[in-house]
């Protein structure tokens, strides 16, 4: 076997496993969407939000895995880079004049606030690596969330919620936000872009026929559209960082992560390399900001929450560090299994008993335990499923940590040498004899 | 000899560290604004000892909150990231203790102990201060520190404690764990709004304004200034935090230097395995050090909440940053670095109130241990890590 055709062999493999975990996830919301009793646009659209959330953890995922996962940097100021990528991005593309109330921008094209917004996320990330990569890995973590906390308190501040640079007026809107540009997918569908109200244009109509016929709403058909650009945009960043990671970079990439001495007396300077790995790294996760929250109607500084940071951890965690198949799994099991799906448990669990009304306060529900009745305590959780997903999550993550540290897939063998050094089998023809040591035959 | 030597020494600062110089530079420049917006008028006297007062008191609070953080880390050898929310399990089961106190007979215990999420019992109707339920508060105090200690030494049974092997990244991440499902069970049954807790913070103690006289030294009359021009008060609470956290820390400093579990715990911090070797036992260290440390972060919680008046479940979390900036500033594992690391923290972040707009004195607080981390990542009192 050569070694292009292992290599696609393993990719092979890993994609089915990704289809295969998508796919499973896919008919779990189905049968929670039919037993809610939601119609067919509900099911569909659902499956978007899965979608969605799956690419946008599978991105972030992916740019962390080559910071912790192969060069064992510890960041966890994620949500900080994706801050300064959307804003970025954001403040570039305002219009200059946004009329009143409006946050003032500099006007310019989509594309070059995207490439704006990264270049600046990756700068912040090369500023910060310079000094912060001397230090000892839980030091990096500390300045990492220390850091990502003052970008956010940075785009609250009423300071900067407009200011002038060399004449043009710019703003992050402070705490009320900016608005996001209009998302070009749209300009496939309606004539005017920015208004749904106007009428289709001849492809956006014809596409919106044909899944209307199928009781879609135009809504749920343009969500899908700008879904599956994400999903591309997952292909693409597995395809650099696989590359990446295969590459002889990202063998010393591996090499720092198990033994930065003995990278460095190899005559590797490895400050140089996790530079790089850094400013890399941030640059796709503002990249990833920029597609998940640049998406968004409003980019405000409450979605930048260090919490976000945890979820694309538990995310890499549950797919396994060290692994780029690994992240995208993990980001579809976090996004189906800890995000959504205790929601959609507890919407189901709702709509087939009859509780009663929920008490108010805690107290009120724990108070009849005593008589054996669980059902208003039961009825007050389910009021608060999405308080109790953190408890879960945090659970999830002390679990793992113990049994599982390495993920699904994290650490798997990976070759580093060019030619395939997998033992041969025995010589072809039938059974061949047991092996003598009583082992098994590999 | 002595100018050659004081010359070269400072040669090679100069040389060797410029940022340092620079740093140093910097915070010459901003005491010589502060000397210089003082005599000029633009600062106040009376809102200088103020900025300075509230640092003194949350310094305090992050160095009785910190000595615990530093202490686990020193020992257990991770960044625990659950301390914050340790302070916030605390506070809440010493305040729900106090309110019960305070208000049973009179409103439905229920009521009483969620702290008035909902109900009647509020700030208003239970009265809960320090001069007005001195028993509640002080039995809801003990309740808190009891209740931190033991709750930290249960979490440490079911998660920590099945890790002890492990590097200190993967105690870090499943400490996160920690903190969030704790965090979220305190919102689940307390809610998420935050609510006032106490009652009037009657002022008992009050420093005049100070104004110095004309007079004359060796023939030159020096007319008289008014240095505080108006008087400073002093609340029943910030004093009782502050006696309550100076005997803490009095009391640590104690345990450390002159108990035999002091001793086994410095050395613990300085080698484990000697240590375990020398016949200490390593893991009843372990416990007293989380025991000690979980009843130093509900002290902290209890009193940082009588001081604030008010009380949400993320209060801990919040204030996590800061006291990691504390602890780092002081030396991680140092205790007197965590002390003098809390005042630093508290004081600077007040002072920042001076030259940024206040939405900043958080990340002014950040943007100091970031400094130090990069400048002395062994922290001030580097290299004491005597736990």
């Amino acid at each position: 076997m050569s070694t292009t055709d292992r290599l696609t062999g393993r990719l092979n493999n890993d994609a089915v496993l990704i289809v295969g975990v998508v796919l499973a996830l896919y008919a779990l919301f189905v049968v929670f969407g039919v037993l809610i009793g939601l119609d067919a646009d509900g099911i569909v659209s659902t499956l978007r939000r899965l979608t969605f959330l799956t690419a946008v953890y599978a991105l972030l995922a992916l740019a962390l895995n080559l910071q912790w996962g192969y060069t064992g940097l510890f960041n966890i100021g994620v949500a900080g880079f994706m801050a300064v990528g959307a804003y970025t991005m954001a403040m570039l593309t305002a219009p200059v004049d946004p009329g009143a109330g409006g946050v003032p921008g500099l006007g310019l094209p989509l594309w070059v606030g995207i490439v704006g917004g990264m270049v600046a996320a990756g700068l912040v990330g090369g500023l910060t690596a310079l000094p912060a990569l001397r230090l000892r890995a839980d030091y990096l973590a500390i300045v990492t969330l220390a850091l990502s906390e003052i970008i956010r308190l940075t785009y609250n501040s009423t300071t900067f919620q407009r200011f002038s640079v060399a004449g043009a007026e710019l703003g992050t809107g402070g705490a009320s936000g900016i608005p996001g540009p209009v998302n070009p997918v749209s300009t496939v569908y309606y004539t005017d872009p920015a208004s749904p109200a106007s009428p289709p244009t001849a492809l956006g109509g014809a596409i919106f026929d044909f899944f209307g016929g199928f009781g879609l709403e135009n809504t749920t058909v343009i969500g899908w559209t700008y879904t599956l650009v994400l999903v591309v945009f997952v292909g693409l960043f597995y395809f650099l960082l696989t590359r990446v990671g295969n590459s002889p970079f990202g063998r010393v990439l591996k090499a720092i992560r198990e033994d930065e001495l003995v990278a460095s007396s190899l005559g590797k300077n490895t400050q140089w390399f996790k530079i790089k790995t850094f400013v890399l790294g941030c640059a796709l996760m503002g990249l990833a900001g920029i597609l998940w929250q640049g998406s968004q109607s409003l980019i405000t500084p409450a979605l930048f929450l260090p919490i976000v940071t945890f979820y694309v951890f538990v995310a890499l965690i549950i797919g396994g560090s060290g692994s780029n198949t690994g992240s995208v799994i993990g980001g579809g099991l976090f996004a189906g299994l800890l995000f959504l799906g205790p929601t959609f448990v507890g919407r189901i669990v709702d709509a087939s008993f009859d509780l009663g009304g929920a008490p108010s306060t805690f107290t009120d529900a724990a108070a009849t335990l005593g008589s054996l009745d669980a059902a208003p305590l039961l009825a007050y959780s389910l009021d608060r499923v999405s308080t109790l997903r953190f408890v879960l999550l945090g659970i999830v993550l002390v679990y793992l940590m113990q049994r599982r540290p390495e993920g699904l897939l994290g650490y798997r063998k990976e070759p580093a040498a060019a030619v395939d050094l997998s033992r041969r089998d025995a010589p072809e023809g039938g059974g061949g004899p047991a092996a003598t040591d009583g082992g098994e035959r590999r | 000899m002595g100018i050659a030597d004081t010359y070269s020494r400072g040669r090679r600062l100069v040389v060797e560290r410029p940022l340092v110089l620079v740093l140093g530079l910097v915070a010459v420049l901003f005491l010589l604004d502060l000397a210089r917006k003082v005599t000029a008028g633009s600062l106040s006297v009376a809102s200088l000892a103020t900025f300075l007062e509230e640092g003194l008191i949350l310094g305090l609070v992050l160095g009785l909150a910190g000595v615990g953080l530093s202490m686990t880390y020193a020992i257990l050898g991770f960044a625990n990231f659950a301390h914050g929310d340790y302070i916030s399990a605390g506070a809440f089961a010493g305040w729900a203790t106090t309110y019960v106190i305070g208000g049973l007979g009179t409103l439905p215990l229920g009521d009483l102990l969620l702290l008035g999420v909902s109900g009647d019992a509020n700030a208003g109707t239970v009265g809960a201060s320090v001069t007005s339920t001195p028993v509640a508060t002080l039995v809801g105090f003990v309740v808190a520190v009891a209740f931190a200690a033991l709750l930290t030494l249960g979490i440490d049974r079911l998660a920590f404690k099945p890790m002890r092997e492990q590097e200190g990244i993967a105690l870090l991440i499943a400490s996160i764990g920690v903190a969030l499902a704790l965090r979220y069970v305190l919102a689940f049954v307390f809610g998420t709004s935050s609510s006032g807790l106490t009652a009037g913070d009657p002022s008992i103690l009050t420093i005049p304004p100070i104004t110095i006289p004309d007079f004359a030294i060796l023939g030159f009359e020096i007319s008289g200034v008014a240095v505080l021009r108006s008087p400073i008060s002093i609340t029943a609470h910030e004093l009782t935090l502050t006696f309550g956290a100076v005997a803490l820390l009095v009391g640590v400093h104690l345990l450390l230097q002159r108990t035999k579990l002091g001793t086994a715990m410095r050395a613990m911090a300085d080698n484990r395995d000697l240590a375990r070797v020398t016949g200490i036992p390593t893991e009843s260290v372990v416990r007293a050090t989380w025991l000690v440390g979980g009843g130093l972060s509900g002290a902290a919680g209890y009193l940082i909440v009588l001081w604030r008046g008010t009380i949400a479940f993320d209060f801990g979390w919040v204030l996590l940053l800061l006291i990691f900036a504390a602890v780092i500033l002081g030396g991680i594992g140092s205790v007197y670095g965590a002390m003098f690391g809390g005042l630093t923290i508290g004081i600077a972040q007040n002072l920042s109130l001076i030259w940024l707009p206040s939405e900043f004195s958080t990340a002014a607080a950040f943007g100091v241990m970031i400094l130090v981390l990069i400048f002395k990542p062994a922290g001030l009192f580097g290299g004491v890590t005597t736990a």
